[in-house]
């Protein structure tokens, strides 16, 4: 079995060998249920909830793998292995997704069970990034880093990693079941748009509690998440959880896929009376076999110790010294760089959405490039985003000028981060079997339209989100511009949404108009845009001037005066 | 025999064991060449679609099969909706993949 | 006809199962549905045999709690194994009503399942007569760690990970 070099030093969780255990019995246990399917002993029906809950769908050209990246947190030694499984099984490149996850799109079943064992020997799975289970728990991309934090989320996330993994009870739910942690005020995890989103939080004392969100989600009904509770305590956080799932398990409709996700149940039962359940459930079941024990969470923390920092000023005369010398320089500092706890370093985003390119797709080259270039200036690790981007968590200021000259050569260096170029994007009907209507040829038109970078700088912060069916893997319900494809008799047409916003201000789009043609969607983004430009304050954003305008200019600015 | 002005219909699946996108050819194997496949009509397709629940002569075995609308051109059967184009050729946005990038597409 | 597995080995069933649309009740233990049970049960308790309860997956455990302390055995049925509600009945019988009596998985279940049944207080399940005994004994020690408390003699939630020892048999790699 391979284990991780010495050389990242950065705080990840690092399996130990009952997790390796764990994991070898599953890579076994899939060996052999493959072997049945493939002998007749299980049909599809029986086998697709098993390949399922180790992450393998059918897709339109082939088996599509789903690989989890735990809270969106990689090492270096990881992303090598993943770029490997690329090359070798698949065909030399991945999709990161907004779930934080890896998707490869030419997967063959009977090399699953080796690329799962492939995976184990760097400490990876696929386990439950499908199915009606817990999925794989999403947090904040700067998590440990980023200035603005209360409490490092990585803990808890891999707390509810374990807890949620193969759970005996909650392995078929009424639906999926996503959870999303945030440690911050500033959500950077989307929590409103999740069945559970959690806010850590310190209380007196300093002791860790949770506000919980319940609820959320997007697809055919979009809901934003409403609170549960204020204040869970630590020692409590599983046993509130279970007792939030159980009352899932028990009471979410199982007679119609479409209302079974636990946001129809809130829906339908009203937050404040599914409160009352949930806590007659947690007053019964708090006690010692649920409780979160203060060393638990100590010895996991444990993992998440910061790296060896080095002790150096804040501000670093290098970093401006290239700003002011290199105006491209500047501009991608501007974008792509957010503040860091630690002085002297910075959190640096690397877009996966260089101009005309397909959002979130990474050749293997380009993943050993990142594992090598986190290796030399962020502690060997990676962390995967949400909005499909990768980032290096902890780099030294005075290097950023060396890491930018270096991920241009492996086009990572664009400008673009929040912008309108940084599009996320489902992969629709180019690879999807559940999709309506094409998505990615799409972002690549209209980032190709918004080719020129200083434009958008000039036109600020914009996150475009695609889907190309109501399933809503591209957010764009919570998109600042949302595009849904629809498939009209056969014509893919596209819906377009304003004004959504999958952060603490959590809000959804509102419809624009009718639905327009695959050809008129690029104009129509222009013309938002357009009239954005003309109609902005000083310092607001797109959404905020739509919040302060409201969408009848804009619609009339796409559809004219009379529509 | 088909009747004027009715759909056409291919059956299509993917094989079990690579999920290649497959379609079902004369003598009921699948072949993974839309131009190769049989064109039938409705009642023949259904026909068709009946048979392939088990592993064809070739000894392949395919998971949900079904069927799907075409028009013949010159060029052999062409699928009426997008996605069943796209399942045909490879992704759009990938002219390198898919079976058109074998280059073996009329 | 369905086998009785416990501890993943086939054993004797002395249990019937009675359908509703059959009156005349036969010696010996009987499982009735809850409706029944409703509708019979003083002739049922005056039997002097055991009886049991079966539960549909859209029944909770409060409809049979008063009634547990007259009832050797429930059974809770898995329309399709899709339907997980009864994982969480089985775990509020033991937990929350401190059920000691036996607890049978009826229906459609997976040998994939197996430990999921057992880790949530299940006693027995039925298996189609078909079934290969081969796959489900070997499905309670496929798993050898689980993270989370589980019902069957799991300890207090003092680690996340522990072994779980399902079987009689010992673990393979058991240690």
């Amino acid at each position: 079995m391979t284990h991780l070099s010495s050389a990242g030093a950065a705080g990840i969780y690092h399996y130990d060998e009952t997790d390796r255990r764990f994991l070898a019995d599953r890579v076994e246990q899939f060996r052999r249920q493959v072997a049945r399917r493939l002998s007749g002993a299980l049909t599809e029906d029986e086998f697709k909830p098993i390949r399922l809950m180790n992450g393998l769908y059918l897709q339109l050209h082939a088996y599509m793998l789903r690989i989890a990246v735990p809270y969106g947190v990689l090492s270096s030694d990881q992303m090598r292995g993943l770029a490997a499984i690329g090359r070798r099984y698949d065909r030399g490149y991945g999709h990161f997704t907004t779930r934080q996850n890896l998707q490869f799109n030419w997967i063959k079943l009977v090399d699953v069970p080796q690329i799962l064992a492939d995976l184990a020997a760097i400490d990876m799975h696929a386990i439950q990034t499908s199915g009606n289970c817990i999925r794989n728990v999403t947090t904040d991309q700067f998590a440990g880093a980023v200035a603005d934090e209360i409490v490092d989320p990585r803990v808890y996330a891999e707390i509810l990693r374990q807890w949620s993994t193969l759970h005996p009870e909650f392995s078929f739910l009424p639906r999926k079941f996503k959870i999303a942690i945030t440690g911050s005020d500033h959500d950077r995890a989307a929590i409103a748009i999740h069945d559970i989103g959690i806010r850590a939080r310190r209380g007196a004392g300093g002791a860790v509690g949770f506000e919980i969100l319940v609820g959320g989600g997007l697809g055919r009904s979009p809901f934003l998440g409403r609170r549960l509770a204020d204040w869970v305590p630590e020692p409590d956080l599983l046993a509130y959880l279970e007792a939030i799932l159980r009352i899932y398990n028990q009471y979410g409709r199982r007679d119609n896929i479409y209302k079974a996700r636990i946001k129809i149940l809130v829906h339908e039962v009203g937050v404040d009376r599914l409160r009352e359940q949930i806590a007659a459930e947690f007053e019964r079941i708090r006690g010692p076999h649920y409780r979160l024990d203060a060393g638990i969470v100590d010895a996991i923390r444990s993992h998440f110790a910061p790296p060896p920092f080095a002790t150096l000023p804040a501000v670093s005369t290098a970093l401006d010294q290239a700003r002011r010398e290199d105006p491209a320089f500047a501009r991608w500092a501007r974008s792509n760089l957010t503040p860091h706890q630690q002085p002297g370093y910075a959190a640096v985003t690397l877009s996966l959405k260089p101009t005309g390119g397909i959002p979130g797709d990474a050749t293997s080259d380009q993943m050993e490039a990142v594992a090598a270039l986190a290796d030399r200036y962020s502690f060997g690790e990676i962390r995967v985003s949400h909005e499909q981007n990768l980032v290096l968590a902890h780099v030294r200021q005075d290097d950023l000028p060396a890491l930018w000259r270096d991920l241009g050569p492996h086009g990572l260096d664009t400008a673009n981060a929040g912008l309108v170029g940084d599009i996320i994007s489902c992969p629709g009907l180019d690879y999807c079997a559940l999709a309506n209507a094409r998505s990615i040829p799409l972002a690549q038109e209209i980032s190709r339209r918004f080719a020129d970078l200083d434009r958008q700088h000039r036109i600020g912060e914009l996150k475009i989100k695609m889907s190309g069916c109501i399933n809503a893997c591209g957010h764009h319900h919570v998109g600042h511009i949302g595009i849904l494809g629809v498939d009209k008799h056969g014509v893919e047409t596209y819906q377009i949404t304003i004004g959504g916003d999958a952060t603490e201000t959590a809000a959804l789009g509102q419809v624009v108009g009718p639905a327009v043609g695959y050809d008129r969607v690029t104009d129509v983004v222009e013309s938002l845009i357009a009239l954005y430009l003309e109609r902005r304050t000083d310092g607001e954003r797109f959404i905020d001037t739509v919040a302060r305008i409201g969408v009848g200019p804009f619609k009339e600015k796409v559809y004219g005066a009379a529509a | 025999m088909a009747q004027a002005g009715e759909v056409m219909k291919v059956v299509s699946a993917n094989r079990l064991d690579t999920g290649t996108v497959v379609w079902l050819a004369a003598g009921d194997v699948w072949v993974e060449r839309l131009a190769e496949a049989a064109v039938l009509g409705g009642a023949a397709a259904g026909a068709a679609l009946a048979r392939t629940q088990t592993t064809d002569a070739a000894g392949v075995v395919v998971v949900e099969p079904y069927l799907v609308d075409v028009t013949v051109a010159g060029c052999g059967p062409q699928p009426l909706r997008p996605r069943e184009r796209i399942r045909a050729r490879g992704p759009s946005v990938r002219p390198d993949l898919g079976i058109q990038g074998a280059g073996a597409l009329a | 006809m369905a086998l009785l597995l416990k501890d993943g080995l086939p054993v004797e069933d002395p249990w019937i199962s009675l359908d509703d649309a059959v009156e005349a009740i036969p010696d010996g233990p009987v499982i009735v549905s809850l409706d029944r049970w409703r509708r019979d049960r003083a002739v049922l308790v005056a039997r002097n045999s055991p009886v049991g309860v079966r539960l549909k997956s859209s029944q909770r455990t409060g409809e049979i709690a008063p009634d547990l302390d007259r009832v050797a055995l429930v059974a809770l049925e898995f329309p399709k194994f899709r339907d997980g509600r009864a994982f969480s009945t089985a775990r509020e019988l033991r937990e929350r009503y401190g059920y000691t009596g036996e607890i049978r998985a009826v229906g459609h279940t997976l040998p994939d399942q197996y430990q999921f049944l057992i880790r949530t207080g299940f006693s027995t399940v039925a298996v189609p007569d078909g079934a290969n005994l081969a796959t489900w004994q070997h499905a309670l020690t496929e798993i050898g760690v689980a993270y989370q408390a589980g019902v069957a003699g799991d300890t207090p939630l003092s680690l996340l990970r522990r072994k779980v020892h399902l079987a009689a048999a010992p673990h393979p790699q058991g240690d």
